[in-house]
């Protein structure tokens, strides 16, 4: 279930993407998080707890939205634009 | 990745939002070629944070009646990008003696400075409420920065809540852009603002605005309520609603996002690793570098500018970049026009007075502390909880350092900058402590995460 | 100036060593008094690697490290908490043959002191700790060394010492100390005066001038290792690690965090030392190569910390030659926190019994006085800001524009 909602903007070129594993897709000038968020509501589990989370404060303070790439550098989804065809990927966290 | 020539890099500017965009172009017009670094794409900060290329919106859809002021600090950066050494996308993470340490595309360089304008704004301040750790709660700039970058909503039906300027504005930029507001939760009391009355008149045409958002959203029948204590965010693996104290009332809402935020807090770790003095702020609530009213810190050659050293917004930044640009051209020689510096001064000094009006209208809840529970997660990063800060003040810790190293609270990836403003009330709370006298946390480097693997320029 | 506390010793220095010293006095039934300039175990004490490894100890030190262990194994029972302390093992990698024929040779050297060492050659280290690197050729292991978290360990000693009936006393910098041919007396800056027949100088990087006031200059030097910690990440590696010829060391703890060190920061003023952007660039880049799971992880914390080295890297423990009374217990070289409680057990032993159970005179404070004469200056005056921070510690020297 998406937790963004698209309100405007929309008119944008498709950009196909992989997330975890599954195809995804966003729009050109999309960041991670949102190309993630307005399909699915969560970016990351927790790492005490496994909770999920969803970002934050969106300008790369929190560092609550770091996620996987294909090419193994992890970075922050808020401050990431997304490029078609990259692999993304969420990790669970855990649960002490 | 070539670099610049050395003696190029001799004023270096840190932070491309409104400060350090008129920083750099008030060197520039005196014959200075600054060097730039901002860690975003395309600058602007964030109050004036520019929309991704290929998006279509209007200056006026997106800052409203803060579009001149933003088209035009965009339109400087525009042409000053080829006179000057600007490198965005660039994270400062470290400074020792004259030398600033960046990672770019995952290639760390160093930066050589012989001045330096610290500009590095302001991130939210946040004071946590139960469940704040849910998909769909973010700060009130995250909730604009949602809209304003990417033309989204945080969800269907949103809640603004805590109090400052941002919270009317945001809401008002929600609701204008088609978003369904539930309800806007303000926890200071309308008396406050109409005793600020007298102090905000100094800027009638913010004051006008500041009404004017307040007016509209309940116009447009958005239920605004004020003296309310946000109690819990209620929701299993997302929002599902929002649970307020009002008076002797307990009230309830449906919802899928909150926005929440008490204000704004000054990002201070480059200064701090600088070793600049601070010095607390009643003001701020915070301990800040010092800055005099030039915009000297006091380290030799350091100048701090915008909300960095203390919050007075946009406006300010502006004008407290250019001045601080005028004072370092001037210690360093260069003719620069007196009058001007002096007038800069004055104008930041009205800013000042209206800054205090504002603390009046929207008032720190001094009680937020004793209202939070033990279950309460203070540190989102660590998963440390008030009940946790409370036993380790109970075990004689009430130093915010010495607090940190012993239940983690503020360890994590985001070094404080969401949990320190809480934790650093709560020990004060249980402590019996002055709140200033808790201190600040510490300044480590790497400022922001920095990757394994990196690639050094040496 | 209210009349001197009278006590049977005062402790300066509320690190690891000192607050051991304070808690087996305190055990023993002696007032004590517990002094630290800042909070217990802030200094390296609090701040080190948090290695709790005997391997790879000079063999002089191995019976004070054995002891050392018999205390860690009981730690709880002594300070109240477990600190995060594991006995995880001690994994000490060889990155050539040259390396390899070292450990087997200390291997051989240090039988007899209980670490049972397990050489592992390239396949069983392999086998064993998939995750290591091709760089390691192979390793020897202490199975029953460990880490623990000294953020809380040592802290807790001090905690220990009082719960104990120690007196101690944070933010209590020592501005005077003198002696008048029978007792000490001590003054703190916070206006507190104690009066006592024994002083122990556990003061660590900053010891030096105190044994220089009592006409035992040392040539100590500072150090400041640099340490870094990364985002918690899955668990990979159960082992506290080092490198055959120094390097970079590693541990993972139970939150998944791996806390690295290596190198050497700066001082960037007598109490506060950074660890420099060399020393973390340094340890960034060449880490992912003896362990590859770091690959994308991302380092969200740095710092270092003051400590005091001699140059044999022995710690001066045991009495003064010139003062009665005086014992010194300091330069632990940056390995100090697994020895530090039996280093304070011995002290206290020399105070309550005559002398302690393991010989000290390896580190005896005399080793120095064959170049180094002088006579004590009981009558000097108060000890100001310490000195001695200069880092002399070549391997990689924090500041690129020095």
């Amino acid at each position: 279930m998406a937790l963004l909602k698209r309100l405007t903007e929309r008119d944008r070129a498709v950009l196909p993407f992989t997330l975890d594993g599954r195809p995804a897709s966003g729009l050109l000038g999309d960041t991670l998080l949102t190309a993630v968020l307005t399909a699915e509501d969560s970016l990351r589990g927790s790492d005490f707890n496994g909770e999920p989370r969803a970002g934050f404060c969106l300008m790369g303070a929190c560092q609550d939205c770091w996620v996987k790439l294909g090419d193994g550098r992890r970075v922050r989804a808020c401050s990431t634009l997304l490029e078609a065809g990259v692999c993304v990927s969420r990790e669970p966290g855990r649960s002490l | 990745m070539t670099a610049p020539p050395r003696q190029a890099m001799s004023t270096v500017i840190v932070g491309a939002g409104p400060a350090g965009i008129r920083a750099a172009q008030t060197l520039l017009a005196h014959g200075l070629r600054p060097c730039l670094l901002d860690e975003s794409l395309r600058g602007g900060g964030q109050v004036y944070r520019r929309q991704p290329e290929h998006f279509k919106r209007s200056a006026k859809a997106l800052y409203g009646f803060e579009a001149g002021k933003a088209e035009s600090v965009h339109a400087t950066l525009d042409q000053l990008q080829s006179e000057i050494d600007y490198r965005p996308e660039t994270l400062v993470w470290n400074a020792e003696t004259r030398t600033l340490d960046t990672l770019h595309n995952g290639r760390a360089a160093q930066v050589p400075f012989k001045h330096l304008i610290v500009a590095t704004g302001a991130t939210d301040r946040i004071l946590p409420v139960p469940g704040w750790t849910l998909p769909g709660v973010y700060s009130l700039g995250a909730a604009q920065i949602a809209l304003k970058f990417q033309g989204c909503a945080i969800g269907e039906r949103v809640v603004f809540a805590g109090s400052g300027p941002l919270l009317y504005l945001v809401a008002y930029q929600y609701a204008k852009a088609g978003a369904t507001v539930a309800a806007v939760l303000d926890s200071s009391p309308f008396s406050a603002q109409t005793r600020a009355l007298p102090a905000l008149l100094g800027q009638p045409s913010t004051l006008a605005k500041g009404l004017y958002y307040r007016a509209w959203l309940t116009a447009h029948g958005v239920p605004v309520h004020q003296g309310v204590h946000l109690h819990e965010i209620q929701g299993e693996r997302r929002v599902s609603g929002v649970s307020w104290q009002q008076g002797q009332q307990r009230k309830n809402l449906a919802c899928d996002a909150v926005a929440f935020a008490h204000a704004l807090r000054s990002e201070t770790q480059l200064a701090d690793l600088l070793g600049c003095e601070f010095a607390w702020s009643a003001l701020n609530r915070a301990w800040l570098p010092t800055r005099d009213a030039a915009g000297r810190s006091s380290v030799e050659g350091v100048y701090l500018a915008g909300d960095g050293a203390g919050i007075m917004g946009a406006d300010a930044a502006e004008v407290a970049g250019e001045l601080a640009a005028l004072t370092l051209l001037g210690d360093i020689g260069y003719r620069i026009d007196r009058a001007r510096s002096i007038e800069l001064q004055r104008q930041l000094e009205a800013i000042q007075r209206f800054r205090q009006g504002l603390e009046t209208a929207f008032p720190f809840p001094e009680d937020w502390a004793a209202k939070a529970p033990d279950s309460l997660t203070v540190c989102r990063c660590e998963e440390v909880s008030a009940g946790d800060i409370r036993q380790t003040v109970a075990d004689g810790h009430w130093e915010i350092n010495r607090v940190k190293a012993m239940c983690r609270v503020g360890m994590g990836r985001c070094q404080g900058r969401m949990c320190g403003v809480a934790a650093t009330e709560i020990v004060a709370q249980a402590s019996g402590r002055d709140i200033a006298s808790v201190g600040r946390l510490r300044g480590q480097a790497p400022i922001k995460p920095l990757p394994f693997g990196v690639e050094a320029d040496q | 100036m209210s009349q001197p506390v009278e006590v049977d010793a005062v402790v300066i220095g509320g690190g690891i060593v000192g607050a051991s010293a304070a808690l087996f006095l305190a055990l023993s039934g002696k007032r004590v008094a517990l002094l630290e300039r800042d909070f217990f175990g802030s200094h390296s004490s609090g701040v080190n690697y948090g290695g709790v490894r005997r391997q790879g100890r000079p063999l002089s030190q191995l019976p004070l490290s054995r002891r050392a262990h018999e205390i860690w194994g009981d730690l709880r029972a002594f300070i109240g908490t477990d600190g995060e302390y594991m006995r995880s093992g001690h994994l000490k990698l060889a990155r050539s043959d040259k390396d390899m024929a070292a450990l087997v040779a200390y291997e051989e050297a240090s039988r007899g002191f209980g670490m049972e060492l397990q050489l592992l050659d390239h396949a069983r280290l392999r086998a064993r700790f998939p995750w290591a690197g091709d760089v390691a050729v192979g390793a020897s292991l202490c199975a029953d060394d460990g880490h623990a978290n000294p953020r809380l360990v040592s802290p807790a000693f001090a905690v220990a010492a009082r719960r104990a009936g120690a007196q101690t006393f944070e933010q209590a910098h020592v501005s005077e100390v003198s002696h008048d041919g029978q007792t000490f007396l001590v003054r703190t800056a916070s206006g507190l005066s104690f009066r006592a027949p024994w002083l122990l100088n556990c003061a660590g990087a900053w010891a030096a001038q105190l044994a220089q006031q009592f006409g035992e200059p040392v040539p100590m030097r500072a150090g400041h290792p640099a340490m870094l910690v990364t985002e918690p990440l899955p668990m990979f590696m159960d082992v506290s690690t080092g490198v055959e010829g120094g390097g970079i060391y590693a541990r993972q703890v139970a939150r998944g965090n791996c806390v690295l060190g290596g190198g050497q920061g700066f001082a960037l003023d007598p109490a506060t030392a950074r660890p420099g952007q060399a020393a973390i660039l340094e340890i960034l880049r060449n880490a992912v190569e003896l362990y590859p799971p770091l690959a994308g992880a991302q380092a969200i914390r740095t710092w270092s910390g003051t400590e005091g080295y001699l140059p044999d890297r022995e710690p001066v423990l045991g009495a003064s030659s010139t003062q009665p009374g005086l014992l010194h217990g300091f330069g632990f070289a940056g390995s100090g926190f697994q020895i530090g409680p039996a280093a304070g057990e011995a002290l206290a032993q020399r105070v309550c019994v005559g002398a302690s159970n393991i010989d000290l005179t390896p580190f005896s404070i005399t080793r120095f006085q064959t170049h180094l004469q002088s006579q004590p200056h009981t009558s000097s005056p108060a000890i100001v800001v310490p000195s001695g921070t200069d880092n002399v510690i070549p391997l990689f020297r924090g500041r690129s524009n020095p």
